[in-house]
């Protein structure tokens, strides 16, 4: 990075940490924030979707529609996380070369599972074997992402669905007195005003899924955790240029105050929007803020 | 093929060690349906182990957080508050990681501690071992969750109570236990049975984060792993651990449930508050 970084070993002690944190591994290591990052950024929207979808399953009217909503959202309930972060990848990446093989190999005979092996024909692989090295570490990246969304889905469903149920009836029976129909009075009554109750729930949700990102490291994806260990471990002189001990204790150290300055403000920028969606509205929110700006 | 029988004897008590049943785990094209159920179930002692020892310290120290949280001298609350702070604001993988790493670092013979008269050495090898190191680690991340909702509770114990109490002469302790504390306790609850189906579930993180599997012993979901790694079938295995902890969830709900109707006897029954689990897995 430097032009005096030529020979590390025989550098000052600032000059050196200056070439050590900024070696091609620790560029990899920065980088992976911004993975992390972009994982938050796609997963969110996601889940939000497909919480969505789910609080409109359960709110259904039709029997198997409202059961498939309701499943999906009590599935998360009682079942650790961790199990889906496992399960989802594989089982979609599995489903997925089943499906690719039955289209583009048709006439192939041998049985799918053979004792402990899954296997399709080489056209069914995805991504297939020949494919570059980023098109596999965007694969899994995607598995990721739809594995975050299916499990932090079923929360913000189930927030979705209480603070759809916590609009007051008053208001939809005053959408009906004016002849508006169900579609209606859902679009124009309903979603504006059940943000309000969504939001403390949602906000929640955003801090668990910041919290949960570490866990990418166990879908095998090169994250700020799998750099923390390849970098803070013993370095020799003799293969690298920067020995030094063990130094994984302070890489987790720096990732735990990341972790705890970001969490401190999202904190922050929830409480403002709080405030603001709070001002005007018929809650106790809303009538705190309404006698103190009165008082003041 | 081995029968479940056989199963149950050879990997019913795997979990423990190596001496507790057959030196090896099953593997590849020999693993049967009951290994799974029955290695996956004794996983789980270790679940229950980290759960329920976790639960019943993180309580204690979690009820002396909140009380010190609310004290009106800084030099108790600020240190509460810092605690809870840092606890509930990382996430607990990074905890488990970086407090492994932690405990390697201290030597290796123990810490010679030197009392006036004599020095007794305090072993800490044991410390990065799952059943300690982790048990450490999630006993100070539920207390860190218990206070904030206790603290919570504490801030809402009616004004009324502690009039009454003042009026009948209770001061100190004695007030602290016959209706703070308990008021505290019921108010606290319902989110309190959630922060221990949290903790329940985030005992499978502990193979997952650093603490190394000693003997291949480990829980639930560490087993669970290993056969959806040897079978390359995660359909069989993945699903028996959730069904583990679907049940276990109900037991701690009826468990939670009877002390949450213990504590509201004393309300009329329409006003008492009913359990409600809202889910917030990962912290």
């Amino acid at each position: 990075m430097f032009s005096f970084c030529v020979d590390p070993s025989i550098l000052p002690q600032w000059q050196w940490f200056a070439c050590y944190l900024t070696s091609g591994t620790h560029l990899a290591f920065y980088w992976a924030f911004l993975v992390v990052l972009a994982l938050i950024l796609l997963a969110a929207p996601a889940a939000l979707l497909f919480g969505f979808g789910g609080a409109l399953a359960a709110r259904s009217r039709v029997p198997p529609v409202r059961w498939l909503g309701v499943g999906y959202i009590s599935m998360v309930r009682g079942i650790p996380d961790i199990i889906f972060f496992l399960f989802v990848p594989i089982a979609m990446d599995q489903g997925i070369e089943y499906l690719v093989h039955h289209v583009r190999c048709p006439d192939w005979t041998e049985p799918i599972r053979q004792g402990t092996d899954f296997i399709v024909c080489p056209q069914a692989k995805v991504p297939l074997n020949d494919a570059a090295r980023w098109v596999h570490d965007a694969y899994a990246f995607v598995l990721a992402v739809v594995a975050f969304a299916i499990v932090f889905g079923a929360f913000a469903a189930n927030t979705l669905y209480g603070a759809m149920s916590a609009v007051p009836r008053a208001q939809i029976e005053t959408g009906e007195a004016y002849g508006m129909t169900p579609r209606q009075t859902f679009r124009r009554i309903l979603l504006p005003q059940m943000w309000i109750y969504a939001l403390p729930g949602l906000s929640n949700l955003w801090m668990i899924l910041i919290k949960a990102t570490p866990l990418l490291f166990l879908l095998g994806i090169r994250d700020v955790v799998f750099w923390a260990r390849e970098l803070g471990g013993a370095k020799t002189a003799q293969f690298y240029a920067y020995p030094h001990p063990d130094w994984r204790v302070w890489y987790f150290l720096a990732l735990l105050v990341v972790y705890l300055l970001v969490t401190w403000a999202s904190e922050k920028v929830f409480e403002r929007i709080m405030t603001r969606l709070n001002t005007g509205q018929a809650t106790a929110g809303g009538e705190r803020l309404r006698r103190t700006k009165a008082a003041a | 093929m081995r029968t479940c029988w056989e199963s149950l004897g050879e990997y019913g008590l795997r979990a423990l060690g190596r001496e507790f049943g057959a030196p090896l785990l099953p593997r590849g094209l020999e693993i049967t349906f009951c290994d799974q159920v029955i290695l996956i179930g004794s996983g789980m002692m270790w679940n229950v182990y980290f759960g329920v020892l976790a639960i019943l310290g993180g309580f204690c120290f979690a009820t002396l957080l909140a009380v010190a949280r609310l004290s009106a001298n800084p030099l108790f609350s600020r240190p509460a508050a810092g605690f809870i702070f840092v606890f509930r604001g990382s996430p607990l993988f990074i905890q488990f990681f970086l407090a492994y790493e932690a405990f390697i670092l201290l030597p290796r013979a123990g810490i010679e501690i030197n009392l006036l008269f004599t020095t007794i050495t305090a072993e800490t090898r044991w410390l990065t071992r799952a059943w300690a190191g982790a048990l450490f680690v999630l006993f100070l991340n539920t207390s860190a969750y218990s206070a904030h909702i206790f603290h919570g509770a504490l801030r809402a114990v009616p004004k009324g109570d502690l009039e009454a109490a003042d009026a009948y002469g209770m001061t100190g302790w004695r007030r602290f236990r016959r209706i703070i504390w308990p008021t505290m306790l019921r108010l606290a609850w319902p989110s309190y049975t959630n922060e221990a189906i949290f903790l329940f579930h985030a005992t499978t993180l502990v193979y997952f984060s650093g603490f190394p599997a000693w003997q291949q012993s480990g829980d639930a979901l560490y087993y669970a792993r290993y056969f959806a790694d040897q079978t390359f079938n995660p359909f069989v295995a993945y699903p028996i651990v959730a069904a583990y902890f679907v049940g276990a969830t109900l037991i701690l709900i009826a468990l939670f449930g009877a002390v949450n109707r213990r504590l509201n006897r004393h309300l009329p029954r329409e006003n008492r508050p009913k359990l409600r689990y809202r889910p917030q897995l990962i912290r």
